[in-house]
């Protein structure tokens, strides 16, 4: 009787470099997104959006567009006269017609009345908050910081950026025989549609969801937002499929970003290093609700602090989780606050890291991953008091940052199936956003049957699948290989009761290894898998796998609280003030690991993401008109292929860790770049820039306020 | 010289544009999405439309006859009309090169040419380059090196990349890091990206 575990005799492809399974259909176009989805008949929707931050809805005249060929149905909200919008962008119409061009031109046609209002969009200054403040307190920070043998007091800034999930929010939508089909770009298979049926007046049984690809979710695509309630409402009024899929500008404006941080810090500590006391006033925005970062101090335990927040309520779209949320926001008013304290001690940076990671949940996994990410960089050959002495304009410096992260195993359920012609599949409502869920799947169960990945064939995105869990928070992979695993073994032992007599053995003498089922210790007595599988005759074995969270932990199969370090090598020009990214280093914890490769994929991918919020991302608002200036590819700039420098990532595997079970890894290793980026670019230049992105004019400025030269 | 064979005739390569400049990346978009829409008025005296008027588009090999508006650009004729949905909308102004296509053998991109623009010219989308039965070498290199994750860039990428390596054999690291730089991905693939390139580059993609 097989047991379902993850002892390491038992791992035949867990663990290994594989490619992943729908790489081909990516490559060749073959992949159908949400977007891509064309139906018969199908309808092209386009939005009608407020050009206002902030204004009261007096009239929509939606009839000029109605007047014209080729338009279909125009939807607006009954209730809405009256009602205020709150942001640019906020959906006042939706017209649906035969192409995208009638759709796009009859949207401009639409004519709302608006009574203007006072907006505020402005983020950067604490006293706009109108809140209460928040307030968390441990010791006497006051007296700390009286008592610390050095303190030192800085300002930081994290601005609001934005998801741009290059596959925009969006759906397909039309009704069949009575049912609901829905192909949207979700991180939600199973419950995407919960509360569509009320929404858009359809019976919510008979809903389908399918989504076999998705373009990048981050965070964002949980739900089926308004929009996909409007488009189940004009297939319905128009009987024919509808296609909304939000237009780049209203994609970054409105469909989801990170709350900004912005932070007066005061840390001190004692002689030694050891950090005493931090006192933090954090301020920012989240749009009009929500809530801002203040898990403060970050990963250290620190005695005594004080962490004061306040809320800045403004007229834009709403923030939505983003890749690790609140993590990267703390993580940058940490470390910075720590490395400007250690340069004002004259200690080495890392050191001074290295002497506070006792004050850490897993201090022993953190000085593990420094020594090894020191070792990759060359840090002890390289680094350099803060200001790089080396004559000329081009300045290096080496920056530290530290992160953690959860990732259990979310709920998950799995079915395999064990053909009578020795086929096998399994079937699972969980989703791929990129990170290789389709893959990890079949190699586990593949894995768990003694074959080859080939041989399975998995099937996931349908909402008729078991129901998984939403990826979020590096949930998925503990949940769905739990799930599948145990699937697996219970088919597995099904299929051994049937061949045991066969072979003159009980069940649990059995192993399938290398294709064949075979008799524990004496291989020769054993069946090919294919005959093996023919002794079903015609009935197929199906068994289904249940991964509850607490239950998986506890069983040893998932497990939560990673640590990861990166180590950032920068070049700063101080004519130009241009950051030049020469090395980023990431040593990164995450149990057992399924995959390497597209393990390797999902960090190196995180430290690009991370690269991208240091350098260049911010949503850029105009405090006169209330609008994101940069809604568009060209201003809300992603790093390019040339902009990232070397990359290298460690993972850590082996004994300590991979008998921790599987555990997230989407999430951790997108926290410190920005925090190492910017420790970096201090360590170059002598002189701490404190807004991110860390663009030219900021660098400039920076070092204009302290002199002009490292 | 044909219209088919010189690549210049069009206007509207935003890739060969910023070239021609010395251009990379970043913040460099005003200029060119207007500029070839202009240049293909003038040059184009039979003025067509308003309304859907038919065209006839050589497509990975066959010939596709379909009914446009003028005002429709390529990748929405693609991908609206003849159901090539390789070519990803993504910033839908020349910004990140999702819906690049070879056109004459040139990587366009299709968001900033119109369909009647590409009549009587070679159009190549990544669906032309291969299939996941048979793939080309660049994808071959895409999927061994991990070069995708959401996969929402790469046919664009890889589209970019065979023009390129057809160009660049043996090319180096720095030289794939500025030839591909017409290109965003958002999941962060650029390091198994490096790795494709370079590998296909070596046989100057051919299989």
């Amino acid at each position: 009787m097989a047991k379902a575990e993850w002892a390491a005799a038992r791992r035949s492809l867990i663990g290994k470099r594989i490619s992943r399974l729908d790489g081909p259909a990516k490559t060749t176009g073959a992949a159908r997104y949400a977007y891509d989805i064309n139906r018969p008949g199908m309808l092209y929707a386009k939005i009608v959006a407020s050009p206002h931050a902030h204004a009261k809805v007096l009239a929509i005249d939606t009839k000029p567009a109605e007047d014209m060929a080729g338009v279909r149905a125009v939807w607006k909200d009954p209730e809405m006269i009256g009602k205020e919008v709150n942001y640019v962008g906020a959906l006042v119409a939706v017209v649906a017609a035969e192409t995208e061009e009638i759709a796009t031109e009859a949207a401009s046609r639409v004519m709302v009345q608006y009574e203007v209002l006072e907006h505020q969009v402005v983020d950067h200054k604490a006293d706009l908050s109108k809140d209460r403040p928040s307030q968390r307190t441990q010791g006497d920070v006051e007296d700390a910081l009286k008592k610390a043998h050095t303190t030192v007091q800085g300002f930081y800034g994290v601005p609001v950026i934005t998801h741009c999930c290059l596959e925009p929010h969006g759906q397909v939508t039309e009704m069949k025989d009575g049912d609901l089909l829905v192909w949207p770009s979700t991180q939600n298979v199973s419950k995407y549609s919960t509360g569509l049926g009320e929404a858009a007046g359809v019976d919510q049984n008979r809903i389908r969801v399918d989504c076999q690809y998705m373009g990048g979710g981050f965070g964002s695509k949980f739900n089926f937002d308004r929009w996909g309630a409007i488009g189940a409402i004009l297939a319905k009024q128009t009987g024919r499929p509808v296609k909304l899929m939000l237009d780049r500008d209203l994609e970054l404006a409105t469909a989801g970003s990170r709350p900004s941080a912005f932070a007066n810090i005061k840390i001190g500590a004692a002689s030694d290093g050891t950090v005493t006391a931090l006192d933090a006033e954090i301020w920012g925005t989240s749009g009009m609700g929500g809530s801002i970062p203040t898990q403060m101090p970050y990963v250290f335990k620190v005695p005594n602090f004080r962490v004061v927040g306040k809320r800045i309520q403004t007229h834009r779209g709403s923030a939505r989780a983003w890749r690790a949320p609140n993590h990267p926001q703390n993580c940058v008013l940490t470390m910075c606050a720590y490395a400007d304290l250690a340069a004002k001690m004259g200690m080495d940076e890392l050191d001074f890291f290295l002497r506070n990671v006792q004050f850490t949940d897993r201090p022993a996994v953190y000085t593990e991953e420094f020594k090894i990410a020191a070792d990759l960089i060359k840090y002890r050959e390289k680094a350099h008091p803060r200001g790089d002495r080396t004559p000329g304009p081009i300045k290096r410096g080496l920056g530290v940052s530290l992160h953690t992260w959860g990732g259990l195993g979310h709920d998950s359920e799995c079915d395999v199936t064990i053909n009578p012609d020795g086929s096998v599949e399994t079937r699972m409502g969980t989703q791929d956003l990129g990170v290789g869920t389709r893959t990890c799947l079949g190699i586990v169960v593949a894995d768990t049957l003694g074959l080859p990945l080939e041989a399975v064939h998995v099937q996931i995105g349908r909402s008729d699948y078991p129901v998984s869990g939403a990826s979020g928070g590096s949930t998925t992979i503990g949940g769905i290989s739990t799930a599948s695993r145990k699937a697996a073994t219970a088919a597995l032992n099904a299929l051994f009761d049937v061949v045991a007599p066969k072979l003159g053995v009980t069940p649990d003498q059995l192993e399938a290894v290398g294709g064949e089922v075979r008799q524990i210790g004496r291989p020769a007595n054993k069946l090919a898998w294919k005959h093996a599988c023919a002794l079903l005759g015609v009935s197929p074995i199906t068994r289904r796998g249940v991964s509850i969270r607490g239950e998986s932990e506890k069983a040893g199969f998932t497990s939560q609280g990673v640590g990861g370090v990166q180590i950032a090598d920068v070049s700063v020009d101080i004519e130009t003030g241009v950051v030049t990214m020469n090395e980023l280093v990431a040593v990164q914890d995450c149990g057992l690991i399924i995959d390497l490769k597209l393990a390797e994929s999902q960090v190196y991918g995180a430290m690009i993401m991370g690269i991208t919020s240091a350098l260049y991302e911010e949503a850029v608002y105009d405090a006169t008109t209330g609008r994101m200036l940069n809604a568009d590819m060209e201003f809300y700039r992603l790093a390019g292929i040339k902009d990232v420098g070397k990359l290298t990532v460690h993972m850590m595997t082996g004994k300590g860790y991979d008998e921790r079970g599987v555990i997230g890894l989407g999430e951790p290793p997108v926290i410190s770049p920005a925090a190492a980026i910017s420790n970096a670019v201090a360590n170059a230049i002598g002189t701490r820039v404190p807004n991110l992105p860390l663009t030219p004019d900021r660098v400039l400025t920076a070092l204009a306020e302290k002199g002009g030269v490292a | 010289m044909s219209a088919e064979h010189d690549p210049s005739s069009s206007g509207v390569s935003r890739r060969g544009f910023l070239k021609g400049l010395g251009l990379g990346t970043a913040a460099t978009g005003i200029v060119s999405t207007v500029t070839p829409v202009a240049e293909a008025a003038t040059r184009n005296p039979d003025l067509r439309g308003p309304g859907e008027v038919p065209l006839t588009l050589k497509v990975n090999g066959a010939t596709r006859s379909l009914s446009v508006e003028p005002r429709v650009t390529l990748l929405d004729a693609l991908r609206n009309r003849l159901d090539l949905t390789g070519p990803k909308k993504v910033c839908d102004r020349g910004t990140c090169g999702a819906c690049t296509v070879l056109v004459d053998g040139q990587p366009v991109y299709a968001c900033c040419m119109l369909a009647l623009e590409a009549e009587g010219r070679t159009v190549t989308t990544v669906e032309g380059l291969g299939t996941p039965e048979k793939l080309s070498a660049v994808q071959k290199a895409f999927v061994e090196h991990d070069a995708q994750q959401c996969g929402f860039c790469t046919p664009g990428f890889v589209t970019a990349a065979t023009a390129f390596v057809r160009q660049n054999p043996n090319a180096t690291i720095e030289e794939v890091r500025a030839g591909l730089g017409g290109n965003l991905c958002r999941c962060g693939t650029y390091a198994g990206m490096i790795l494709a390139v370079v590998d296909a580059a070596k046989t100057g993609g051919r299989s």
